[in-house]
């Protein structure tokens, strides 16, 4: 599998290069060649062994009350992981909020096992708690590879949640006057070589939302949603958001919402 | 919490005293869910300081104010605000001090190059770069460019160098609103992310005849 990767980053290097002596004349020869490169990645996504980590976390007691996540309710009852990443975020009624996967994930470890979120919160996205919650992220949303996107907001806390999103997606701060709508407001535009979905799209939408959690192989990490919008938020010179904070999740909720009906091809895989 | 709640209701003074808001005429392109009230809460509540990115960058300028609801800025009725808005940005623009436009478009690539600066993982003190490959063709050797603003290819060969020219490109790095009120390019100058140095390089990547970005018979290999 690893190999198979080093031949896809060979083969974009080398496509790279050929790319770069025939410069201007054919200007699209580095997008297509970035294409084939992406297309190569697909027969092997590190992903897998995540989802295999994420799968055995999920199943294995843990935590003061020495339970699983196997009773965990991701919103289609107890213990269904099957398709639940699809429908998410959500209300839930037990704790009155709408949670996108990663703050139900914490929900869940409180309740069920008894562990303390602070840590799995606070600690950096490299460090031995997030790494749980990327890999038990991977493994539920490769449960809903191939469903369809099914958020519509419904309940008035989901519809705030959708308000929120999209006012956060707007709103223009700091040093460099960055929103997300700078990058990701207009349709068909790149940074350097990188395409950038457009996020009030539907089908725009779909590429960012349906696609993460991803490897990303030019770093070597599985990242969550949650990581990706943190790092998004770094780059538009932000504060940085709180994990499973409000504003990360009506992002979730716009971006969802705006997908819904499209196909999740999660966990994907990324240069 | 109790500091949690300070920094609550210093953004909400200032989303309430918002000119964008104050104006208070056509509903915002968001629901009602995400009101004042209930967007303010959660801002205070989702971000934290992180090295030098500090929560007092959630306060937002008049500008950034009435360009977060695009829709409600480009309308027609948003006219008058818009030109103001630009006059007031241009009322910033400082003009290089020794009367000197241009300085060297070798340093000025770099700059171009650079997407360094002023965030979270950056340290205080370190020279920033312009971001400027992020959206724009520049020298034709990169190949690498983003789209989001227009080519820069041959930008001083086709203009020329007289001084409202040079005037209007100078205002647009120093402070790209005062020219379009809400473009997605930042105010480089104004909000000191490039120094009065820096903008002269750029200057000069852009109008030096000897910048590759004028080079006369196409590309450099």
């Amino acid at each position: 599998m690893v190999d198979r990767v080093s031949v896809g980053v060979a083969a974009f290097l080398a496509v790279s290069a050929v790319a770069a002596t025939a410069a201007y004349a054919q200007k699209d020869a580095a997008q297509e060649g970035i294409e084939a490169y992406r297309e190569a990645l697909q027969d092997g996504n590190p992903a897998e062994l995540y989802e295999a980590t994420g799968e055995e976390l999920w199943k294995t007691p843990a935590g003061p009350k020495k339970a699983s996540l196997e009773q965990c309710d991701l919103g289609l009852g107890p213990g269904v992981v099957k398709g639940a990443y699809a429908r998410l975020p959500r209300h839930f009624q037990d704790t009155d909020r709408v949670q996108d996967l990663e703050s139900r994930l914490l929900t869940c470890m409180e309740t069920l096992q008894g562990k303390d979120p602070k840590p799995y919160v606070e600690s950096a996205f490299t460090a031995p708690p997030k790494e749980e919650m990327i890999a038990l992220a991977a493994y539920v949303s490769g449960q809903s590879k191939g469903d369809a996107i099914a958020v519509a907001p419904k309940h008035p806390k989901e519809q705030a949640m959708y308000d929120l999103g999209k006012r956060m997606f707007y709103y223009q701060s700091g040093p460099y006057d960055f929103s997300c709508a700078t990058c990701h407001g207009q349709e068909g535009t790149r940074i350097r070589l990188q395409d950038l979905p457009y996020i009030p799209g539907t089908k725009g939408a779909a590429a960012g939302w349906g696609s993460w959690p991803a490897y990303r192989v030019s770093a070597g990490q599985m990242w969550s949603m949650q990581w990706r919008l943190n790092d998004c938020f770094r780059q538009q010179r932000f504060p940085e958001p709180v994990y499973t904070s409000d504003a990360t999740i009506a992002l979730s909720m716009y971006m969802a919402a705006n997908a819904s009906g499209e196909t999740m091809k999660t966990p994907g895989i990324k240069r | 919490m109790k500091n949690a709640m300070t920094h609550l209701a210093a953004i909400a003074a200032l989303l309430l005293a918002g000119p964008a808001l104050a104006q208070g005429k056509a509903a915002p392109s968001w629901g009602p869910g995400a009101d004042d009230a209930a967007f303010t809460r959660m801002l205070a509540a989702s971000f934290k300081d992180k090295g030098i990115a500090k929560v007092d960058r959630l306060t937002q300028d008049e500008t950034q104010a009435f360009c977060s609801d695009p829709e409600a800025a480009a309308s027609p009725a948003a006219a008058e605000k818009r030109q103001r808005i630009e006059a007031a940005n241009m009322a910033t623009v400082k003009w290089p001090s020794d009367g000197k436009w241009l300085g060297d478009w070798k340093e000025g690539e770099k700059i171009a190059q650079s997407g360094r600066g002023n965030t979270w993982t950056d340290k205080p003190g370190e020279p920033n770069g312009g971001n400027c490959y992020n959206c724009h063709q520049i020298s034709p050797a990169e190949i690498s460019y983003g789209t989001i603003g227009p080519s820069l290819l041959q930008y001083g060969a086709l203009r020329g160098g007289d001084e409202e020219t040079m005037k209007a490109a100078w205002a647009k790095i120093y402070n790209a609103k005062s020219l379009n009120a809400c473009s997605n390019m930042p105010r480089a100058g104004h909000m000191g992310i490039l120094a009065e140095a820096q903008i002269k390089h750029l200057m000069a990547l852009l109008f030096d005849p000897a910048s590759p970005v004028n080079a006369k018979t196409g590309p450099a290999k």
